[in-house]
C-alpha cells in the first residue's frame, strides 16, 4: 500500500506524519517547500539571520507514534468493578480498584444516567469539570472548545485554574507594571532583533528557554541562542540548577538559594544606589514610588541596608559575587528574563513570589526598561512577525467564536483548582481572586465562597485528562478527595491511563488529533497571551488532517460529548445541525485565512505559512513606553493602546510602579503583598523552622522530554533518555539531581533509588549525582505521568512512579495570593533500602 | 554518485534529543527491507548521546555528542572476503540483514561499539545513515532533520561547495588514533579547562582585568580575568601538567600546578598584599 502523508500539529510543533497500510511509520517535523511564503532575515550590520526552513520541535513531538500506539492507550470504555450506580459505589476503593470493559452504550448510558440524576437532584452545580493542559492539540476537538462547549451549555461547577505557570508574574508582577492582559508577562515584539542589534549581556534569572519553549515553541528559539552567543552577548545563569539552556550558551553561573531571589535582587539595587550606576532619569519620568523604595534598600525606613553582605547571607552565594553581578549589569546593555515568557521562571512558583518578580521589574525599571537591549525577555518569543492576519489561538474563545449561539454557563458557583480538594473535604471553601485575571487587575480581589448560597455542594467530578497528581500541589489530597463518598460519581476522559484515570468510576477513551481532523495555528494559544505563535520562527496555520483511525474504541472528544449531549436533551444546541467538518470551515471563515487561501487547497496542503509583512519595520517592545511615546507594537490586548493614555503603561499611574496604586486601592496593610515589596523569608525555606528536620530544598521545575504528564513514561523511548528517567532492578524512575557532598554524607550513589521525603509523603527516585546542582537543593522535574503508590489506594503510600508533587505545600502563595508554591519545599533524603 | 560523511558540531548542541528520538521513530519495529531489519522498541542507540559533564560546581559545563556509526574508509566491522558487512560506493557501511545473521562477532568489532545485538532477529545492527531514504531522494538521514541547531551537518564529502566539506576542514575524528578513516568528523568536542576565581583578599572583591597565566611544556597561555574574576582556559588535553601564575600590580603572586586529569575548578583564588 503506498505511503501518504499527513501534516498535523502537536503542542510543541508541525509535524508531517507517513502513514502505510493504516499504520503511522514517520513523525516528522514540518518541512515548509519553495512555494511557501519567504522567511524572514534580520541584517545586523552585514550579519544576516535567518531561520530554518522547517519546524525545530520539542522532543516529545517526535514521540507521537509512540505515543499514540503506546500500551497505555485506553482501548476501550470501562467500568470501575466495584462500583454500581444502583447499589455500592465504594468510593473508598478508587485509585485499587480494577477495572471491566463496557461497550460505548453502556457506558455513555451511565455516564448521562448519574448526571441526571445528579442534575436533578441536586441541581447542575453538583457536576463539576476541568480539563488538562496539554494533551493534544487543536481549536476545536480539545480542551477550550469542545468540553468547554459542552459544559458550559449544560452548565455546571466551573473550576477556576490558578495560573499555574506565572504565579508571582500574574498576581505580584502585574501591580508594578500592567500587563494583566499576558497574566503578568510583558510583551515581547521584535526582541530578537533588539538584542541582536542593541543587547551586550543576557541576564537569565530563573529561564531554561531550551527547555521550557516559550511553552509551546518547540525547539523554534535554540538557534537565536546561538546566533546571540556568537555574537559575543555573553549569558549569565542564576538558578540554583546549571540548567540546559546554560549547558548551551551559559558562560557565568550563579547559584543562589531557592526562595531568595528578592534579597538578591534588593543587593543589586542596593549597589547601583551607592555606585550611581542607574537611569535617573527613566526613573524620575517612567516611574512612581521610587524615593520609599530607595529608602528600603538603604535601610532608612527599616535599619537594615539590603547590602550585598546582607544578601550574601540570605542568598548563601559571595557578596563580592553580588557587587560584581551588579556592576556588569549596569555596565552593560542588559536584557533580563524572569523566565521564558520574559517572566514565568521556577522562581515565581514560590512563598512570596509575587514580591519577586516585582522586585525584578525594578531592577529593568533602574536601567530604563524598553530602551535599546535593556529588556524583560525570555530569549523564546519575538522575531519579525507579521499579526495582520488574523487566525484564533486555542484559548480564544473556541465554538463561541462561530456557534450561532454562544455556550454559556449557567451557574454561578466556581471552585478554584488548588483548594478542590479542600472544598469536596471539608464541604466549605473561601477565596479570593478569579483564576486567570486577564480582562482586569480588580479580578484579583473578587471574593469567592463555596457553596454559593442556594447552591449545592458538589457531587460528580467530571475529568476530562488527567494530570493533577503530578503537576498540583500535596497532590495526596486529590486523592483523599476521589475517595471520598462526597463525590458520587468519577468520569475520566482521556486517550491514555494517566493518574487521575484509576481514581474513576467509568472511563471514556478519547482519540488523540492524529486520529480525527482540526484546525489550529502552531503556538498560538491567543487569550491572554497574545501572539504567542512568536515562539515560532514563522506562523504556520494547520488543517490537522486525520492520519490514522482512532485506536481501540476511542472516539474524538467532540463526538463523545455529542453523544451525551443527545442523551441529555442537548443534541441539536451542541451541533446546531453542523458536522464536524462544517465546525472547521467555520472557525477557517473566521479568520483572515480565506483571504489568502482557498479552502480546499488549505485542506489538501495541511498548512499555510503566513507571508512576512513588506517593508517590515520592528516595534521594540516598550520602546515606546521608554521613548514616552504612544503604544505602537501589535498588542491590541492593551487597553490604553490606540488611546490619549496609549503612552502610559497600565497601572493607576501610567508608570512602573515601585509602590502599587492597585494594591493600595484594595489591600494596604496586607503585609505579604505590599504595595511596596520587600523580601519576607519563606514559609518553607532556610529560614524556617522546619529546616532542621528536612535540610534540602526541593525545586521541581517544567520537564525537558514531556509536557507536563503527558508524555514521559508512556512513551518507552522517553525512558531511555539518561537524563530522564532511569532503569534500575526493572522499574523505571524518574530521577533526582542531587550534589555529590550531598550525597556523599548520606551513602548515596549515582543510580541508586533514593527516597525524597518529609511530613506529606516519599518519594522513590533515582539518584543523579551532578556538580549542576547547588548543594542543599534537589531538583526533580514537575509531570511524572506514573502516580504508582507501593500501597495502591492509599494516599499516604510512598510513591514509586516520580510524582514530586506529592511532598510539595498546598499552603497558597501569600494570604491574599491563591498561587501555588511548589518550589518552598523542604525534604530528606536518604538511600531506599527496601 | 555522492560520498556520504557528517560533522557533529557539539558546540551548537543543545541535546534536545530530537535526533535519538527521530533515529527511533524511523526504526523501531520498522524493517528496512535489504537495509535493516526492526530495531527493537527499546535497547539499542543507533544515535547515541553521549553526555559528558566537566569541572566542578559551580564552575561546571555540560556537552551533548551525538555518536552514530562513523561509515568509516576502513570499517573494523568488515572481515575481507566476508560479506556480512559491505561499504556501499557512496561511503554508507550496511550490515546485510541476510548474510550477518547469527554474526554476534560482529558486535565487538567496532571499537567506538555502536554495533548492537538484535537477539530476537538475530542481527548485529547499527545506524544506516537512513540508507534506505537518501536512495528514494531524501537529503539527508532523519536525526540530521530533526535537529534545531544545524549541529549536524551531512553531505557530500566529494563536493567542496557543500556545507559537510567546508565543515571537515575543521572538524576531528573522535579517536584518531583508532586509524579508521572515519567520515564522521567532530568540532567542539570537550578537552580539559582549567578555571578559577581571583579574589583581592584585602577588598573581598572580584578581581578584574588580573593577568593569569598557564605555562605548559608546549606553550604559554595567558588570559586577563572578568568582571567575576573568572578566568579559564579551555581545550587542554589529557594527563597534562601546567603551572598556573596568577599575578596583579600591588599584590604577591599565587603559583599552583596542576594536572589535567579532567576540568579543573581551582576554586576562589586570593591575592594578599
Amino acid at each position: 500500500m503506498a505511503e501518504k502523508t499527513f501534516v498535523n500539529c502537536t503542542g510543541g510543533g508541525a509535524i508531517r506524519v507517513h502513514v502505510e497500510d493504516g499504520k503511522i511509520t514517520k513523525v516528522r517535523p514540518l518541512v515548509f517547500d519553495e512555494t511557501d511564503a519567504p522567511s524572514w532575515t534580520i541584517d545586523v550590520d552585514g550579519e544576516k539571520y535567518t531561520p530554518f526552513r522547517k519546524a525545530c520541535v520539542a522532543p516529545f513531538s517526535l514521540v507521537e507514534r509512540a505515543r499514540v500506539y503506546s500500551e497505555e492507550r485506553i482501548l476501550h470504555p470501562m467500568k470501575r468493578v466495584d462500583f454500581d450506580p444502583k447499589g455500592d459505589r465504594n468510593p473508598q476503593n478508587r485509585g485499587k480498584s480494577g477495572y471491566e470493559r463496557i461497550s460505548w452504550d453502556e457506558a455513555l448510558d451511565l455516564v448521562a444516567g448519574e448526571m441526571k440524576r445528579i442534575r436533578e437532584t441536586y441541581g447542575p452545580e453538583a457536576i463539576m469539570s476541568r480539563g488538562s493542559s496539554h494533551h493534544n492539540w487543536g481549536n476545536l476537538g480539545y480542551r477550550s472548545a469542545a468540553w468547554a462547549r459542552f459544559f458550559n451549555m449544560i452548565g455546571f461547577t466551573d473550576i477556576l485554574d490558578n495560573p499555574d505557570s506565572w504565579e508571582g508574574w500574574h498576581w505580584g508582577a502585574t501591580h508594578a507594571y500592567g500587563y494583566y492582559w499576558r497574566l503578568g508577562n510583558p510583551e515581547h515584539y521584535d526582541m530578537l532583533e533588539d538584542a541582536l542589534r542593541h543587547t551586550e549581556l543576557l541576564i537569565s534569572w530563573s529561564n531554561d528557554p531550551d527547555t521550557t519553549h516559550g511553552i509551546y515553541g518547540g525547539t523554534e528559539s535554540a538557534i537565536w541562542r546561538l546566533w546571540l552567543r556568537d555574537r559575543g552577548i555573553k549569558t549569565i545563569f542564576i538558578d540554583p540548577f546549571h540548567n540546559y539552556t546554560a549547558a548551551h550558551v551559559g558562560e557565568k553561573w550563579i547559584a543562589y538559594r531557592p526562595g531568595t531571589t528578592s534579597a538578591l535582587a534588593l543587593a543589586i539595587a542596593y549597589v547601583w544606589l551607592q555606585e550611581g550606576t542607574y537611569n535617573k532619569e527613566y526613573v524620575a519620568n517612567r516611574t512612581y514610588g521610587f524615593d520609599e523604595f530607595k529608602a528600603y534598600v538603604l535601610g532608612e525606613s527599616d535599619g537594615t541596608p539590603k547590602t550585598p553582605g546582607w544578601a550574601a547571607e540570605v542568598c548563601g552565594i559571595e557578596s563580592r559575587t553580588i557587587v560584581a553581578l551588579a556592576r556588569e549589569w549596569a555596565s552593560h546593555r542588559t536584557s533580563l528574563a524572569g523566565g521564558t515568557k520574559g517572566g514565568e521562571g521556577g522562581a515565581c512558583r514560590q512563598a512570596y513570589a509575587t514580591e519577586s518578580a516585582r522586585h525584578l521589574i525594578f531592577l529593568q525599571a533602574m536601567q530604563g526598561l524598553g530602551l535599546p537591549g535593556i529588556s524583560i525577555w525570555g530569549t523564546a518569543n519575538g522575531p519579525p512577525f507579521n499579526h495582520t492576519l488574523e487566525f484564533p489561538g486555542y484559548a480564544q474563545g473556541g465554538f463561541n467564536l462561530i456557534a450561532e449561539k454562544p455556550a454559556v454557563n449557567s451557574v454561578k458557583q466556581r471552585l478554584y483548582r488548588l483548594t478542590v480538594p479542600d472544598a469536596i473535604l471539608d464541604g466549605h471553601v473561601e477565596w479570593m481572586g478569579e483564576g486567570f485575571c486577564g480582562n482586569s487587575i480588580e479580578q484579583h480581589f473578587t471574593k469567592f465562597s463555596y457553596p454559593l448560597p442556594g447552591h449545592s455542594e458538589v457531587k460528580m467530578f467530571y475529568r476530562y485528562g488527567g494530570s493533577f497528581l503530578s503537576t498540583m500541589t500535596d497532590t495526596s489530597k486529590w486523592v483523599r478527595m476521589y475517595q471520598s463518598p462526597k463525590l458520587e460519581f468519577c468520569v475520566n476522559q482521556d486517550c491514555w491511563w494517566c493518574n487521575e484515570t484509576r481514581m474513576a468510576d467509568v472511563i471514556l477513551p478519547a482519540c488523540t488529533n492524529l486520529e480525527r481532523t482540526d484546525i489550529a495555528e502552531w503556538a498560538s494559544s491567543g487569550g491572554y497571551s497574545l501572539h504567542a505563535s512568536g515562539s515560532a520562527n514563522h506562523r504556520v496555520i494547520v488543517y490537522q488532517q486525520k492520519c490514522v483511525d482512532p485506536v481501540g474504541e476511542s472516539k474524538p472528544d467532540y463526538d463523545i460529548f455529542v453523544e451525551l449531549a443527545d442523551r441529555l436533551g442537548y443534541k441539536d444546541e451542541f451541533t446546531e445541525g453542523n458536522s464536524w467538518e462544517d465546525w472547521i470551515k467555520k472557525m477557517y471563515d473566521w479568520s483572515d485565512m480565506p483571504k489568502y487561501m482557498d479552502y480546499e487547497d488549505f485542506k489538501k496542503k495541511g498548512y499555510y505559512i503566513v507571508p512576512q509583512l513588506e517593508n517590515y519595520k520592528p516595534t521594540y517592545a516598550l520602546r515606546w513606553f521608554a521613548e514616552g511615546r504612544p503604544c505602537d507594537t501589535p498588542d491590541t490586548s492593551n487597553p490604553k493602546r490606540g488611546t490619549d493614555k496609549a503612552h502610559e503603561l497600565a497601572t493607576d499611574t501610567g508608570k512602573i510602579e515601585f509602590v502599587s496604586q492597585s494594591l493600595m486601592r484594595h489591600t494596604p496593610d496586607d503585609d505579604e503583598r505590599a504595595p511596596m515589596p520587600k523580601y519576607i523569608p519563606s514559609w518553607e525555606g532556610h529560614e524556617s523552622e522546619l529546616f532542621k528536620k528536612y535540610p534540602l530544598q526541593l525545586i521541581s521545575p517544567h520537564p525537558r522530554f514531556s509536557f507536563h504528564t503527558h508524555h514521559d513514561t508512556r512513551v518507552p523511548w522517553l525512558s531511555e533518555i539518561p537524563e530522564h528517567r532511569m532503569w534500575i532492578d526493572g522499574y523505571n524512575y524518574q530521577l533526582c539531581r542531587i550534589h555529590p557532598k550531598d550525597a556523599e554524607a548520606r551513602g548515596i550513589k549515582h543510580g541508586d533509588v533514593i527516597k525524597l521525603f518529609n511530613d506529606r509523603a516519599t518519594v522513590l527516585l533515582a539518584a543523579y549525582v551532578t556538580e549542576r546542582v547547588r548543594p542543599g537543593v534537589v531538583h526533580s522535574y514537575e509531570g511524572s505521568s506514573r502516580y504508582d503508590p507501593i500501597e495502591p489506594g492509599n494516599s499516604r503510600s510512598p510513591d514509586r512512579g516520580g510524582c514530586v508533587n506529592l511532598l510539595t505545600p498546598g499552603r497558597m502563595m501569600s494570604k491574599n495570593v491563591p498561587g501555588m508554591a511548589p518550589n518552598s519545599c523542604l525534604v530528606e533524603m536518604a538511600k531506599w533500602e527496601g | 554518485m555522492p560520498r556520504y560523511g557528517m560533522v557533529v558540531d557539539v558546540t551548537k548542541c543543545d541535546g534536545c534529543y530530537n535526533c535519538f528520538i527521530a533515529c527511533k521513530d524511523e526504526h523501531c519495529n520498522q524493517e528496512k527491507k535489504g537495509y535493516a531489519a526492526p530495531q527493537p522498541m527499546t535497547g539499542q542507540f543507533w544515535l547515541k548521546i553521549i553526555g559528558k559533564e566537566r569541572g566542578q560546581y559551580p564552575k561546571v559545563k555540560q556537552d551533548y555528542i551525538a555518536l552514530t556509526c562513523m561509515h568509516c574508509e576502513n570499517p573494523a566491522c568488515i572481515t575481507a572476503g566476508d560479506g556480512a558487512v559491505y561499504k556501499r560506493d557512496d561511503g554508507i557501511v550496511i550490515i546485510d540483514p541476510e548474510k550477518a545473521k547469527g554474526r554476534k562477532d560482529i558486535v565487538s568489532k567496532c571499537p567506538y561499539r555502536v554495533i548492537y545485538w538484535n537477539e530476537e532477529e538475530q542481527l548485529p545492527q547499527k545506524c544506516t545513515f537512513c540508507a534506505h531514504l537518501l536512495d528514494a531522494g531524501w537529503k539527508e538521514p532523519r536525526c540530521v532533520e530533526a535537529c534545531p541547531t544545524g549541529a549536524l551537518i551531512f553531505g557530500d564529502l566529494d563536493d567542496p561547495e557543500s556545507a559537510v566539506s567546508k565543515a571537515m576542514k575543521s572538524a576531528q575524528a573522535m579517536h584518531p588514533e583508532y586509524n579508521l578513516g572515519e567520515n564522521v568528523k567532530f568540532i567542539g568536542l570537550p578537552k580539559n579547562f582549567v578555571a578559577g576565581s581571583v579574589v583581592f583578599a584585602d577588598t573581598d572583591e572580584c578581581a578584574k582585568d588580573v593577568t593569569v597565566t598557564l605555562a605548559g611544556e608546549d606553550d604559554t597561555k595567558t588570559v586577563k580575568t572578568d568582571g567575576f574574576g573568572d578566568f579559564e582556559f579551555e581545550d587542554l588535553p589529557d594527563n597534562k601538567t601546567y603551572k598556573v601564575t596568577v599575578s596583579a600590580p600591588g599584590y604577591k603572586t599565587q603559583e599552583c600546578e596542576v594536572k589535567t586529569y579532567k576540568s579543573l575548578n581551582l576554586g576562589d583564588i586570593f591575592l594578599e598584599k
